[in-house]
């Protein structure tokens, strides 16, 4: 049964707190651990999210600046990296990706991963015929 | 009811299912748990026999809470022991991934395309939307401080930075709105090129995203206030949150591809 199949591997269950608890909820999802409310809270302190808010700032702040300097053939690539990094910041701490079970973190970059391969594929392909 | 009893408590014996659990025992897992429950006849409903409490089991099945007990019900969960609303959720974020990228790659096959007139050099005011993208960025934070807030039951604060978020959401729509309205007095409009169609239906898709986003927002602190939201506070507030962050992700890549880097 697929259900045995998840617990057996380690699955998303167990993945982040051992065998499951009472009510066979995983343990990481803070939002179903229960009744009993939020008490179990993974993620950051609000100043935590703070500092995670002010390093965004900083990177955008970079961003732009590399707009204005001229740094040759680096340009292209700084400004991807920085967008990933700020993409996946949000991603993990503030859609608190990083803390939850993984099941959703499978079902978004499922969609994400499919979004990237598609496109990229659709666009070298476009690129591949206009030349 | 608690919330073990929507699962996992009522193992196999007493309603005659076969054990399976054995078979498994050392990873018996909320949904094997879940499973066993059922008995071998079906559903137990009112009047069979094979169930001490047959609407009580009933409502263990299916998840519904009993009526008076409703508010202090965790959201209905599935066979993982997840929230369905909150898979439910992240499945949406992840098409909406596809409805994204197809529009950011049209975005970027057409940029060029603009025929010698208003291209995206000579029309984008970068440190305007920097602003904006500022402004969208602080509003992930303000959100993701009411999620903390709702988790802490906190029911003030949960509300004084939903609306904070959702005016931190108005100023980025109104900013997008400045920023069409300036682009098309310079004579871009929809038609005008690829690129100026590909353009405004990218950032006008994302525009009706972060509005639908501010309309949720308000509702849902209005609904606090008056305390008309059932089940889990906690996790409709965290719901609403997921799909702000998705449009905040959005901008992030748009943001950058779109208006950093040159055509």
């Amino acid at each position: 049964m697929s259900t045995d199949t998840s617990t057996e591997s380690g699955g998303p269950a167990s993945d982040h707190g051992g065998p499951t608890t009472t009510g066979g909820h995983g343990p990481t999802d803070h939002q179903a651990t229960g009744a009993a409310g939020h008490e179990e809270h993974h993620g950051l302190s609000d100043l935590q999210y703070v500092q995670v808010a002010a390093i965004l700032a900083v990177i955008t702040g970079l961003e732009v600046s590399l707009t204005y300097i001229d740094i040759g053939a680096v340009f292209l690539p700084a400004l991807l990296v920085l967008m990933v990094i700020k993409f996946f910041t949000v991603v993990l701490y503030f859609m608190h990706l990083k803390f939850d079970n993984r099941i959703f973190t499978v079902l978004f970059y499922m969609g994400l991963f499919l979004a990237v391969f598609v496109y990229v594929v659709a666009l070298f392909t476009f690129q591949f015929f206009s030349s | 009811m608690s919330d073990g009893d929507t699962v996992g408590e009522n193992k196999t014996p007493e309603n005659g299912a076969p054990d399976q659990g054995n078979t498994t025992s050392d990873n018996a897992g909320p949904v094997t748990s879940t499973i066993d429950e059922i008995p071998m006849g079906g559903l137990p409903g009112p009047g069979r026999s094979g169930s001490a409490a047959p609407a009580e089991d009933g409502a263990k099945l299916t998840g519904l809470p009993d009526r008076p007990e409703a508010e202090e019900h965790p959201p209905l969960t599935s066979t993982t022991g997840l929230s369905n609303n909150k898979m439910g959720m992240w499945l949406f974020l992840g098409s909406e991934c596809l409805l994204f990228g197809g529009l950011i790659s049209t975005y970027m096959l057409y940029r060029g395309r603009h025929s010698g007139g208003l291209g995206p050099d000579q029309i984008y005011d970068i440190p305007f939307t920097s602003v904006s993208s500022f402004v969208l960025l602080m509003s992930s934070l303000t959100m993701v401080l009411a999620v903390s807030a709702a988790q802490r039951k906190d029911d003030r604060n949960t509300t004084v930075w939903l609306v904070t978020t959702a005016l931190l959401g108005a100023t980025f729509v109104g900013g997008q709105a400045y920023e069409f309205t300036s682009f098309y007095r310079e004579g871009l409009g929809y038609t005008t090129s690829l690129f100026s169609s590909s353009f405004y239906t990218l950032t006008g898709f994302h525009g009706v995203h972060v509005s639908l986003g501010i309309v949720m927002l308000l509702a849902l602190a209005m609904m606090l206030r008056s305390e008309r939201v059932s089940g889990d506070r906690a996790e409709t507030v965290e719901l609403i949150g997921l799909y702000w962050h998705f449009v905040d992700i959005v901008w992030i890549v748009i943001f950058t591809l779109v208006y950093l880097i040159p055509a």
